[in-house]
């Protein structure tokens, strides 16, 4: 089990959850959206491979309407 | 002879805009009313916002859906950013999201006004610039503040018509006259513009585009708002690129003078 935070929330995920695979599970495009891990951009490249662990902060973001 | 069908494109770092209109994605019912304004106002760029996914609630419809950015080019924007570095992690991260390079930034100082500020605006876009963005930045209408902007490699220089949402129009049109005369760069009046006609004033004075949202998002129908802002700016840039007749302290007669019949 790993306790992370995804954009603020605290979740639980199963043991060996890459980021890829936590996108899938909320079910967003790839292409669609970027992925900071703990204050750091991971690059689209990287992301089946970086296992989350314990306490590791993610951010999800897109673009919305604006101004 | 004026060609009248000359090709008057926006050229924002080699980007051709067939529409000197940009328009924001703000403020809107909801994205279906968004996409329809976008058409109607004839824009081809528009400025998106950077935010956290809602990942509560799948479902949600997403801008993409509703907005192409293969046919509408997007415009990131730092929209709410406080500080230099909210305003890069945001646009880094839209650079992330799928390679945009052309960013609007725009740095607030104050809640109330929205007025940006310059300090964090100009050390900004020097960290930007660097990076490779080609950045448009808004600015207040000091016509010192566009020169340092320019100076540190800003690719468009965006200065307030009045504060963001006010709907006030140009406040200060001596200023942004300065701003186009001494602007290498190109200019785009962005913020409180809340009439076409406002849009008209600023593309007759020589600027090379200007942004519109809540003007548009605001308005009771802002599909026909959107349309008649795409017709104000056409109006104002063609009638810039007319040039204006002198103004005369006394009147001209229109008709001849001579041989009139008594």
């Amino acid at each position: 089990m790993a306790k992370i935070q995804l954009n603020g929330k605290k979740i639980t995920l199963k043991s060996g959850t890459s980021l890829s695979r936590l996108i899938k599970k909320y079910k967003m495009d790839e292409k669609k959206i970027a992925v900071e891990l703990n204050g750091k951009i991971v690059s689209k490249t990287l992301l089946k491979n970086r296992i989350l662990k314990n306490n590791d902060k993610v951010e999800l973001v897109h673009f919305i309407g604006g101004g | 002879m004026v060609n009248l069908i000359k090709k008057d494109f926006l050229n924002l770092a080699n980007k051709k805009l067939k529409s000197r209109l940009i328009v924001g994605t703000g403020k809107y019912k909801n994205l279906k009313e968004t996409s329809k304004a976008i058409i109607a106002s004839g824009a081809d760029m528009v400025t998106v916002a950077i935010r956290r996914v809602n990942i509560l609630d799948k479902k949600k419809p997403l801008l993409m859906d509703y907005i192409d950015p293969k046919k509408i080019c997007y415009l990131p924007n730092t929209a709410g950013c406080f500080t230099s570095g909210e305003a890069l992690r945001a646009l880094r991260l839209a650079r992330e999201m799928g390679g945009w390079k052309i960013v609007k930034l725009e740095v607030l100082g104050d809640k109330k006004t929205l007025y940006p500020d310059m300090l964090e605006t100009i050390k900004s876009t020097k960290v930007l610039v660097k990076e490779g963005f080609k950045v448009l930045v808004y600015c207040t209408d000091d016509p010192i503040q566009a020169k340092k902007l320019e100076d540190v490699g800003a690719t468009a220089i965006m200065p307030l018509a009045s504060p963001i949402g006010s709907g006030l129009g140009i406040q200060n049109k001596t200023n942004i006259s300065i701003i186009i005369k001494q602007s290498k760069v190109p200019v785009i009046v962005d913020a409180g513009l809340g009439t076409p006609s406002d849009a008209t004033v600023a593309m007759e004075m020589g600027c090379d585009g200007v942004l519109v949202n809540s003007a548009i998002a605001n308005a009771k129908n802002p599909l026909l708002m959107a349309k008649a802002f795409k017709h104000a700016v056409i109006a104002g840039r063609e009638g810039f690129n007319a040039g204006r007749m002198k103004k005369k302290l006394f009147g001209e007669a229109t008709s001849p003078t001579a041989k009139i019949f008594s």
